[in-house]
């Protein structure tokens, strides 16, 4: 794929993620402000998600989602306000995003295992 | 208008420093006035570039007080309340001497850009008839006002954070061709502005816009390239 | 450079924002998968982030977030819709709303 092809690539799928992100956020912080109400409880968190095919899906979606916006926007980042060579940044963003997908999948799944998912 | 303005002008290359001159102060006086008293009475050695000193020609744009500005069309009495005045060669520019810069770079980027126009008549063809009215007309019409001035050049953040960046006012030549419906260099030309050396990189921080003395918008052009290319790497024509 | 106009503003905020939450991103993940050690080990963190200072760095983040949210909605309109000039108003409008999102969080945690 060339230069051109590859980089709009990846300015698309940044809007995009960052579309499904929106609605994500949106439900999360929503979400949040409900559950912080008269304190949260790690019982609370772990009755939602576990063992509830809807919310674990969604969180997946949203980590997903996530692990691909997160990286990208890095990547601008670091290319504008740091020396490091092109190369270095590509494969610093894209262990970023490998690593959000992991640790972020694995939170999900432990969450909905511990409900007698 | 009584009294003196103390003035700060770059002197040297890419190194120097700013000098201090002081002039005396005009009713009406512009900095392109400053410069011009600086040089014929204080310090011969002084190099800046103008040519119509009237608002037309874009060749006096200079750093004022760290912003682009034409210093023809710049008021003293508007920028230098406090009676200081710093003048320095446009950013992004490699500086040759004093407040004159290279702007190979700028127009080498237009070229880049692919901001030549491609004719698809001939002469032997009747006119193209195309509508002031028609809506891409009208998005054309808003950039071609464009003398090339660089200010837009040297306000860009992005300019100054990636070397490579084709900046504001080659993208803008680009969508104005885009939008020309006489033009037959379009897949190429979308090629050419797609990557992040190219519209891609705007973050719409608008610096162009606020600065542009003809008032164009160089980011909307922008937006409206991000849209063509998108398009065209979905349809697969990039 | 002037850099003292609105959408400069909002470049900043939003670059600032997504630096943050990249940053707070694995901590989160870290924290939430802490529950693997038992219900009791989430529950033992949740009740130390209950301290009021950990509930304002909270109430940062999630300025952070809605700031980060509703300025990327302001881009996405910049480049997808047409040219509108009160886009510019969209700015503050943004900065309004992630303000209140935080104030919501922080009256709610009381």
């Amino acid at each position: 794929m060339s230069a051109e092809k590859l980089q709009t690539c990846l300015w698309l799928v940044q809007r995009i993620s960052a579309s499904v992100l929106a609605v994500a956020v949106a439900v999360h912080l929503i979400t949040i402000i409900a559950a912080v109400q008269g304190g949260l409880t790690a019982a609370e968190i772990i009755a939602r998600v576990g063992g509830n095919g809807a919310w674990a899906a969604f969180y997946g979606v949203f980590v997903a989602a996530a692990a691909v916006h997160a990286p990208i926007g890095v990547r601008t980042v670091l290319q504008e306000m740091t020396p490091l060579p092109n190369f270095s940044v590509n494969a610093l963003s894209a262990l970023f995003g490998i690593g959000l997908l992991i640790m972020g999948l694995d939170a999900v799944s432990i969450l909905y295992r511990l409900g007698g998912g | 208008m009584q009294g003196t303005l103390s003035v700060s002008i770059w002197r040297g290359g890419e190194a120097g420093s700013f000098q201090p001159y002081e002039v005396p102060r005009r009713d009406n006086q512009t900095v392109l006035d400053v410069v011009t008293y600086v040089q014929r009475k204080l310090d011969g050695s002084l190099s800046y570039r103008f040519a119509c000193r009237v608002g037309m020609c874009g060749s006096c744009a200079m750093m004022v007080n760290g912003r682009p500005r034409w210093t023809c069309r710049t008021r003293v009495s508007r920028v230098a309340s406090s009676g200081k005045l710093t003048i320095a060669p446009l950013r992004n520019l490699p500086v040759i001497k004093d407040l004159t810069v290279d702007m190979t770079d700028f127009f080498d980027k237009w070229a880049k850009a692919g901001g030549v126009f491609k004719p698809t008549a001939t002469r032997a063809e009747d006119f193209a008839a195309i509508r002031p009215t028609d809506s891409k007309r009208r998005h054309a019409d808003a950039g071609i006002e464009c003398i090339g001035c660089g200010i837009c050049y040297a306000a860009c953040d992005v300019v100054a954070w990636k070397p490579g960046y084709l900046g504001p006012a080659a993208l803008n030549r680009a969508w104005t061709l885009v939008n020309d419906a006489r033009d037959g260099n379009g897949a190429a030309r979308l090629r050419a502005v797609a990557g992040d050396d190219g519209c891609l990189a705007c973050h719409s921080q608008q610096g162009c816009q606020e600065h542009c003395p003809k008032h164009l918008n160089p980011t909307a052009a922008i937006a409206g390239l991000k849209r063509a290319v998108a398009v065209a790497a979905l349809k697969g024509r990039l | 450079m002037r850099r003292d106009h609105p959408t400069w503003w909002a470049f900043a905020v939003h670059r600032l924002s997504g630096v943050g939450l990249a940053l707070f991103l694995p901590v989160h993940f870290y924290v939430l998968a802490l529950a693997i050690e038992g219900e009791a080990r989430l529950e033992s963190f949740l009740v130390w982030s209950s301290q009021p200072w950990v509930k304002v760095a909270e109430a940062g983040l999630i300025f952070l977030l809605a700031a980060h949210l509703t300025g990327g909605v302001r881009l996405l309109a910049l480049e997808f819709l047409p040219w509108r000039d009160w886009q510019k108003t969209l700015v503050a409008v943004s900065g309004g709303l992630s303000f209140g999102a935080g104030l919501l969080f922080l009256v709610n945690a009381y």
